[in-house]
C-alpha cells in the first residue's frame, strides 16, 4: 500500500513483524498498522537474504551454476536445477534421453513433496500443531534419504547435469522408493486425521487470508497460491516439459483462495505427485544391459590397459569397474543412459577422462576457465512448475561460457507483493498462518 | 514446450503496433517482439485486454544491460506475458538508453509490477514514470550504484552505513478504515 504522509489517527499503533520473528520463517519484515488488534495497513519489506544470485551467475560458468540454483528454493532444490538445465538446452535445442528425462520428472515430484510437507508441517507448528509437524518432517527424511542415495546430499543434491544427470539410479532404487512412497502415503492420511477436520487448525485458516482471483493473476500468482483461488494453471499441464504430457495426474483447485484452501491444494497435489513417481517408476525404459566381463571386478588399471589395447577388447568397454569411492557413480555404466549424446555439452565418464586422451580432452574442455559448455548465442525463457509456483529461468547467451544475463523468475517474490491485501483488515495473529500458507523462502524471494 | 501465439494474432500485434513495431523474431519457439519505448504502456495494455491476445499474467519484468555485447541504447527491459486462458506465452522487449531511463510504469495494468519495476531500479537503475513509490527493494537506501550494471564490479565494497535516525512512523492509510469486527470475537462478547 502506498504510504501517504499525513497524521496517523491518535488510536492507531505500529507495529514491526520481524525481520527476526519466529514467525517470520527466512528474514523478512512486515510494518503494521493497527487500528486495536485490527491490520489497516501494512508495508512487507524484503532484501536481507540478498546475496546476489543473478550477479553471481554471470561470472560462472553453466556448470557452476547449478550448485547456486540449489540455494534458491532450497526445500525444493531439484526442480530449480531442472529448471536452469532445461533451459540451458533449450538454448542448445538439445534433447536428453528418455530414461533422464523420467528420472528428472521422479526427482521433480520428490522434491515437490518435500516442499509442501516442509510448508504444511511449519504452518501446522506455528499454530501449536507440534506432533504434526513432527509426523510430516519424519515422512520429509524418507524422502530426503532418497535424494540422498541418489545425489550423495539430502538438501543441496547437485544431481542435475547440462544434458543429462549427474548419475543414474542406484541398484534398488525402485523399491525403497515404493515403501518411501507408502511411509508417505500413511503420514498424509495421519495429518489428514490430525488436522483437516481439527477445530483449532480450520478456525484459524477458513476464511482467512483471502485473496481473489482477480488480485492473484494481478499479483503474478502461480502455483498452490493461485490455484486455491479456483485457477487451474499448472506449468506440467498448460505447457508440459519433459515427460509430463505422458503421465496422468490431476490438477486440484480451491474455490476461496482463503489459508485453508491453500492447506488442502497442497495436501492433494502431494497426492498426485505420488501418482506420478509410481507412474514414472512404471513406465521409465530401462537401458541397456552391461556386459559383466566373467562376473569379475576388474580395477581401473586393468580396463584402461585393456582399453589400450588395439583394437580396445570389447567386452571390456563394456565391463563393470569399480573406481574410488569419490568417484562413484561417474563411470560409464551409471551415465550411458542418461546422459545426452553431446560431447560439447555433457561430461566424459571417468574411465574415459582416466583412459583415453578423448576423454580427457573432452572434461579438458568442459572444465577449464575459458572453455566450458558454450551454447548459442540467443535467449530463452523456461518455466518448470516449483513448488510455489512458476519458476523461470531467463537465459541470455553471447555465446561464451559464461551466461551474459541470467534471470530467475521466483515464485515467492510475487506471492510476497500480494501479501499485504492478504493481511489487511485481519488480526494480528492471522499474519502467522497466513504468511506460512503462502510458504515463502527466503533464498528464492531474495536471490 | 513454449507455446508462441499464432502467428494471426502476432501479425494482429504487428498491425496495430504499427511504427512502434521495432523488431519481432522467433527463437527456439519463442516470439519476441520488439516495441518504441513510447509505446510500452499502450502495448502492455492492449495485450492485455485483448480477448484473442488474453495476456492477463505479467510473469516477469526485467533488464538486460547490454553494454558489454556493444548494444545501443544501453538498456533492454523485457517483459514475459503469459495468457492462462490461451495458454500462450510472449517475450515483449523495449530499448531504453542510458542518458534517459525512463520508461512508464506498468502498475496502472498489474499489481506484481509495482516490486518488479521496484527491483529493476534497485538492480540497474531504471526509471519508471508514474510509479507509486520507485525506491529500493532488494537492497538498502544508502546502497550506492546499481548492482547489476556489467561495470559494476563484481567485488566491489560499499562503504559502512551510518546509523538511522528512528522516523517517526508515517500513517500507510489515507483516510481512517474501520474494518468490520471479526466475527470470532462476538462470541466473547466484545
Amino acid at each position: 500500500m502506498k504510504p501517504v504522509p499525513h497524521e496517523p489517527p491518535r488510536d492507531h499503533m505500529f507495529l514491526n513483524m520481524g525481520p527476526s520473528h519466529p514467525a517470520m520463517h527466512g528474514i523478512i519484515q512486515i510494518h503494521l498498522e493497527l487500528d486495536g488488534e485490527t491490520i489497516v495497513g501494512s508495508q512487507v519489506e524484503i532484501g536481507y537474504l540478498h546475496r546476489g544470485f543473478e550477479k553471481t551467475c554471470e561470472n560462472r560458468t553453466y556448470t557452476q551454476v547449478i550448485p547456486y540454483t540449489d540455494r534458491l528454493n532450497y526445500v525444493s532444490p531439484l526442480i530449480n536445477e531442472v529448471g536452469f538445465c532445461l533451459a540451458v538446452e533449450k538454448l542448445f535445442g538439445l534433447n536428453v534421453t528418455r530414461r533422464c528425462q523420467y528420472i528428472r520428472v521422479l526427482m521433480s515430484e520428490i522434491s515437490r513433496i518435500t516442499d509442501h510437507l516442509t510448508c504444511i508441517g511449519a504452518s501446522a507448528m506455528e499454530l501449536g500443531a507440534v506432533s504434526a509437524f513432527l509426523y510430516l518432517i519424519k515422512a520429509r527424511e524418507t524422502l530426503y534419504d532418497l535424494i540422498e542415495e541418489v545425489s550423495g546430499a539430502r538438501v543441496m543434491p547437485n544431481y542435475i547435469r547440462v544434458g543429462g544427470l549427474k548419475s543414474d539410479l542406484p541398484e534398488g532404487f525402485e523399491e525403497r522408493t515404493r515403501l518411501a512412497m507408502g511411509e508417505v502415503r500413511s503420514v498424509l492420511d495421519e495429518t489428514h486425521r490430525l488436522l483437516t477436520r481439527n477445530r483449532i487448525f480450520v478456525d484459524r485458516l477458513s476464511g482467512l487470508g483471502v485473496i481473489s482471483a482477480e488480485d492473484a493473476v494481478s499479483h503474478g500468482f502461480t502455483g498452490p497460491c493461485l490455484r486455491s483461488t479456483g485457477i487451474g494453471y499448472d506449468v506440467r499441464q498448460a505447457e508440459p516439459y519433459l515427460v509430463y504430457d505422458r503421465l496422468d495426474f490431476d490438477v486440484p483447485v480451491g474455490e476461496t483462495g482463503d489459508n485453508y484452501d491453500r492447506y488442502l491444494v497442497r495436501m492433494e497435489e502431494m497426492k498426485q505427485s505420488l501418482r506420478i513417481i509410481e507412474q514414472c517408476l512404471a513406465q521409465m525404459p530401462q537401458g541397456p544391459y552391461q556386459v559383466d566381463l566373467d562376473g569379475r571386478e576388474m580395477t581401473p588399471s586393468e580396463v584402461i590397459e585393456g582399453m589400450k589395447a588395439k583394437p580396445p577388447l570389447q567386452p571390456i568397454r563394456q565391463a563393470r569397474i569399480r573406481l574410488s569411492p569419490d568417484l562413484e557413480g561417474t563411470e560409464k555404466r551409471s551415465v550411458q543412459d542418461v546422459v545426452a549424446d553431446d560431447k560439447t555439452v555433457v561430461f566424459p565418464p571417468k574411465e574415459d577422462t582416466y583412459g583415453n586422451i578423448e576423454g580427457l580432452m573432452q572434461h579438458f574442455k568442459l572444465v577449464m576457465y575459458g572453455h566450458g559448455i558454450r551454447p548459442p548465442r540467443g535467449e530463452v525463457y523456461q518455466a518448470v512448475e516449483g513448488g510455489n509456483g512458476e519458476l523461470g529461468f531467463y537465459l541470455v547467451s553471447d555465446g561464451t561460457d559464461l551466461p551474459y544475463r541470467l534471470r530467475c523468475r521466483g515464485p515467492c517474490f510475487h506471492l510476497m507483493s500480494g501479501l499485504s491485501t492478504m493481511i489487511e483488515g485481519e488480526t494480528v495473529a492471522d499474519v502467522v498462518p497466513t504468511f506460512g500458507s503462502i510458504n515463502m523462502i527466503g533464498g528464492e524471494l531474495d536471490r | 514446450m513454449s507455446s508462441s501465439p499464432t502467428p494471426e494474432l502476432l501479425d494482429k500485434l504487428a498491425e496495430r503496433l504499427g511504427s512502434h513495431l521495432l523488431r519481432r523474431d522467433a527463437f527456439r519457439g519463442e516470439a519476441t517482439v520488439v516495441v518504441a519505448p513510447q509505446a510500452w504502456l499502450e502495448t502492455c495494455r492492449f495485450l492485455k485486454e485483448d480477448p484473442e491476445l488474453a495476456f492477463g499474467l505479467l510473469v516477469d519484468l526485467t533488464v538486460v544491460d547490454l553494454q558489454a555485447l556493444g548494444g545501443s541504447p544501453r538498456f533492454e527491459l523485457v517483459a514475459h506475458l503469459y495468457s492462462i486462458r490461451k495458454r500462450h506465452r510472449i517475450r515483449l522487449k523495449t530499448p531504453v538508453p542510458e542518458d534517459q531511463a525512463q520508461v512508464p510504469s506498468l502498475t496502472p495494468l498489474w499489481k506484481n509490477a509495482n516490486w518488479l519495476e521496484r527491483e529493476a531500479w534497485d538492480m540497474f537503475g531504471v526509471r519508471f514514470l508514474g510509479h507509486p513509490e520507485l525506491r529500493r527493494i532488494l537492497l538498502y537506501p544508502e546502497f550506492e550504484g546499481h548492482p547489476l550494471r556489467r561495470d559494476y564490479p563484481l567485488r566491489k565494497r560499499q562503504p559502512l552505513v551510518a546509523e538511522r535516525d528512528v522516523e517517526e512512523p508515517r500513517s500507510m492509510v489515507s483516510e481512517p478504515v474501520r474494518y468490520p469486527v471479526d466475527p470470532r470475537f462476538k462470541t466473547f462478547g466484545v
